[in-house]
């Protein structure tokens, strides 16, 4: 899969080079024509080829990227299985790998990724405290069961595969891009009375019309918050279950199963729109554009907050060890443009955090940046990126402020130690 | 020029299986002999080590309940399957074959048969969805007609729309060789049975049904072979709550244990290839190809 030039790609790569001017050019034709350049870098033309998710690697942000640097850039959008699969087994078919951070230690420690050094990032002042020492974007910032991002972000050399404290080497593993606080998402018009705490999500009012993510390390933390808000089960941590807690929490949801409770396990987030627009399914643990795009249907959907915190993720960029050179300067010049503001303001309009809020504040019109960061009713209409009208004068956004969602982070995305015996669990929970 | 026409002659079997040969290597002997090697190496609990070679991965298949209750619910599906397209794929055929009487008509339905194809395999299960909802057709008719006061749940995100689908797919996979087999019966075969008094039930028992066997058992290859490796409709229709092998297969490489996934493809390659072999020790297939 190294080929990086497809059609697409080439016709991109000429265009550009005409709008850069002759040296590109000279470069490119050079390139093509002489041969036999022992490495890609050695052409002035450079491609970025990034793989990440849909929410970050969209037409839109190539475009701004592209126009912003002066060398190509190139994402590719793909499903979290298929990224991991790509950065372990063919990393030399991009240059910028974007796993979930709860994937890093099946990621980091295979040795086939470098280290990023902090000293060489012109923006990584700019990055929140969760990436640091503290683990914590404020100080009060509750610090959140499971693998805080700040677990796994140090190593101690360029080419190490260990995790060191936080802060304490100037090599990163994962250059953070985006992170968010996931929750309960709910029907109000249908359930029709405030829903305040994640033991909703178990409550027999809602049989048969409640729904869990079908990720089994995802869908056990979320019925995790909703055993324990029901006071049933106190978890020493929800994020690293003892084989003990794993057996509680799946014995109970088989259960909730046998009684009829659960509607569906949703696999795509197109599935839990369509489960919410339908009214298969009145609350269920939802992605914060997903509540979005319930709405954008006119059905009222609500991204509800809930007294017991968010469950939260991250997500980052990984460079592949054949990086070197030129291109690896490209990378670096790429994710300080990615950290600078415009992508950040961009990311803000969806509801996305991207990790560095100062820089995204200098990019976003201030009515938009109480809106989204504030949590201020809006003072303006507000427009998604894609210029479609999200929400008129005087909403407020769900969760209100930054602070509020990721200041009360009660687990992060994970992956456990036990996880081999969660997912065994899990598919029995499937098979009950 | 001579030399080589006569080493053309004494190795043209050779030349001329050579291109099947190549691409079953390449397609089909290797990635199984990769997917072997993958099974044997360690899982960590993050990664597979691939240095590291190991049996454990087997080992856990063998010593949990829930191998046992997956391949239930799998053999429980395909019976199930292999029942109903049987019916209803030899009605199909046999009314095809025997009731219509022009060449044409027979091909034009037959045709008909093929139409769900055109569409993508995930569009063909998605489908399904605003038919079996809650808010869906058959609902809101039973509800409208006063037959159930709740809309009936078993209907979507249950086994029983899994197996809607599946039938709704694989029929064709069992009426077309039902279909090309009962096209090949000697007519005169059934004249002279009923000649000699037998009734349409025992022409049906006695020449039709044993005459087909060939074809029965292609078809229930084609359908186990579905059944068996089926994930989509399980995760759109099942709601993932329906507990196949494949099923849990598709969890383990969600989770990136990739080693453990390639162990329980084997076992399930393996007890796959069984059913097959069995088939065709009970059937000789070959007379009909």
């Amino acid at each position: 899969m190294s080929k990086k030039t497809d059609g697409k790609a080439e016709t991109g790569i000429s265009r550009r080079a005409m709008l850069k001017g002759t040296a590109a050019v000279a470069g490119l034709a050079a390139g093509t024509a002489i041969g036999g350049f022992p490495t890609i870098w050695a052409q002035d033309d450079i491609t970025v080829r990034t793989v990440g998710m849909a929410v970050s690697n969209m037409p839109q942000l190539e475009e701004m990227a592209n126009e912003a640097l002066p060398f190509k850039v190139q994402q590719t959008a793909a499903q979290i299985p298929d990224i991991i699969a790509r950065g372990l087994n063919q990393p030399e078919g991009a240059d910028l790998f974007e796993p979930p951070f709860m994937l890093m230690r099946a990621m980091w420690p295979t040795g086939k990724f470098q280290a990023w050094d902090t000293t060489k990032l012109p923006m990584w002042d700019n990055v929140v405290g969760l990436y640091k020492e503290s683990g914590k974007i404020w100080e009060d910032s509750w610090y959140g069961d499971g693998q805080n991002p700040s677990q796994v972000i140090n190593t101690s050399d360029q080419n190490a595969k260990d995790f060191v404290e936080p802060g304490s080497t100037k090599w990163i593993t994962n250059h953070p891009v985006l992170h968010n606080a996931d929750t309960l998402g709910i029907r109000p018009d249908i359930i029709g009375r405030p829903i305040d705490s994640w033991k909703e999500l178990i409550n027999p009012e809602f049989a048969g019309r409640a729904a869990l993510v079908s990720f089994s390390q995802i869908g056990l933390m979320d019925a995790a918050m909703a055993f324990q808000a029901n006071g049933e089960r106190e978890y020493a941590n929800k994020g690293n279950m003892t084989q003990d807690e794993i057996d509680f929490s799946v014995d109970r949801l088989i259960e909730l199963k046998k009684d009829g409770h659960w509607r569906v396990l949703w696999s795509t987030f197109n599935e839990s729109v369509q489960l919410m627009v339908s009214g298969e399914v009145v609350i269920q643990s939802m992605w914060s554009p997903a509540v979005t795009a319930v709405r954008e249907q006119g059905v009222s959907c609500i991204y509800q907050d809930l007294k017991e915190g968010y469950r939260s993720w991250s997500l980052g960029h990984m460079m592949p060890n054949h990086l070197e050179g030129k291109k690896r300067d490209a990378v670096y010049d790429y994710v300080t443009w990615y950290h600078s503001g415009p992508a950040g303001a961009f990311f803000a309009k969806q509801g996305y955090y991207v990790v560095t809020p100062d820089n995204t504040q200098k990019h976003l019109p201030e009515a938009e940046w109480d809106f989204w960061f504030e949590g201020k009713p809006a003072t303006v209409d507000i427009y998604s990126p894609f210029d479609k009208l999200m929400e008129k004068v005087g909403a407020v956004r769900d969760g209100g402020s930054y602070k509020n969602r990721m200041g009360r982070i009660a687990v992060w995305n994970s992956v456990m130690d036990e996880n081999e015996y969660l997912t065994e669990r899990w598919n029995e929970f499937m098979a009950a | 020029m001579a030399g080589l026409t006569a080493a053309f002659n004494r190795h043209s079997t050779m030349l001329q299986i050579s291109p099947l040969v190549i691409t079953l290597t390449l397609f089909l002997v290797g990635p199984v002999i990769v997917i072997i090697v993958l099974s044997l190496w360690k899982f960590d609990g993050f990664m597979t080590l691939s240095d590291v070679w190991t049996l454990r991965n087997y080992e856990r298949i063998f010593t949990r309940s829930l191998t046992v209750s997956n391949y239930l619910q799998t053999g429980k599906m395909l019976i199930i399957t292999l029942g109903v397209t049987f019916v209803l794929g030899f009605t199909l055929a046999y009314f095809l074959v025997f009731d219509l009487v022009t060449l044409r008509t027979k091909m034009l339905l037959f045709l008909l048969c093929v139409v769900p194809f055109w569409t993508s395999a995930v569009v063909r299960t998605v489908a399904w969805i605003p038919f079996l909802g809650k808010e869906g057709i058959i609902n809101k008719a039973v509800m409208g007609l006063g037959l159930a006061d709740q809309p009936l749940q078993f209907l979507l995100f249950s086994e029983f729309a899994v197996l809607l689908s599946y039938i709704q797919i694989f029929t064709l996979f069992m009426m077309a060789p039902l279909f090309n087999v009962m096209a090949r019966i000697n007519r005169d075969l059934i004249e002279a049975a009923r000649d000699n008094g037998a009734n349409s039930l025992q022409i049906l028992m006695n020449i039709i049904l044993p005459l087909c066997k060939p074809g029965i058992a292609i078809g229930s290859i084609f359908v186990i072979a579905l059944v068996a490796s089926d994930y989509t409709a399980i995760r759109i229709l099942g709601g993932s709550q329906v507990g196949t092998v494949a099923a849990s297969m598709a969890n383990q490489i969600y989770s990136v244990q990739y080693s453990p996934a390639a162990a329980t493809a084997m076992i399930l390659l393996l007890v796959v290839l069984l059913l097959v072999g069995g088939i065709m020790r009970v059937v000789d297939v070959r007379r009909q190809l």
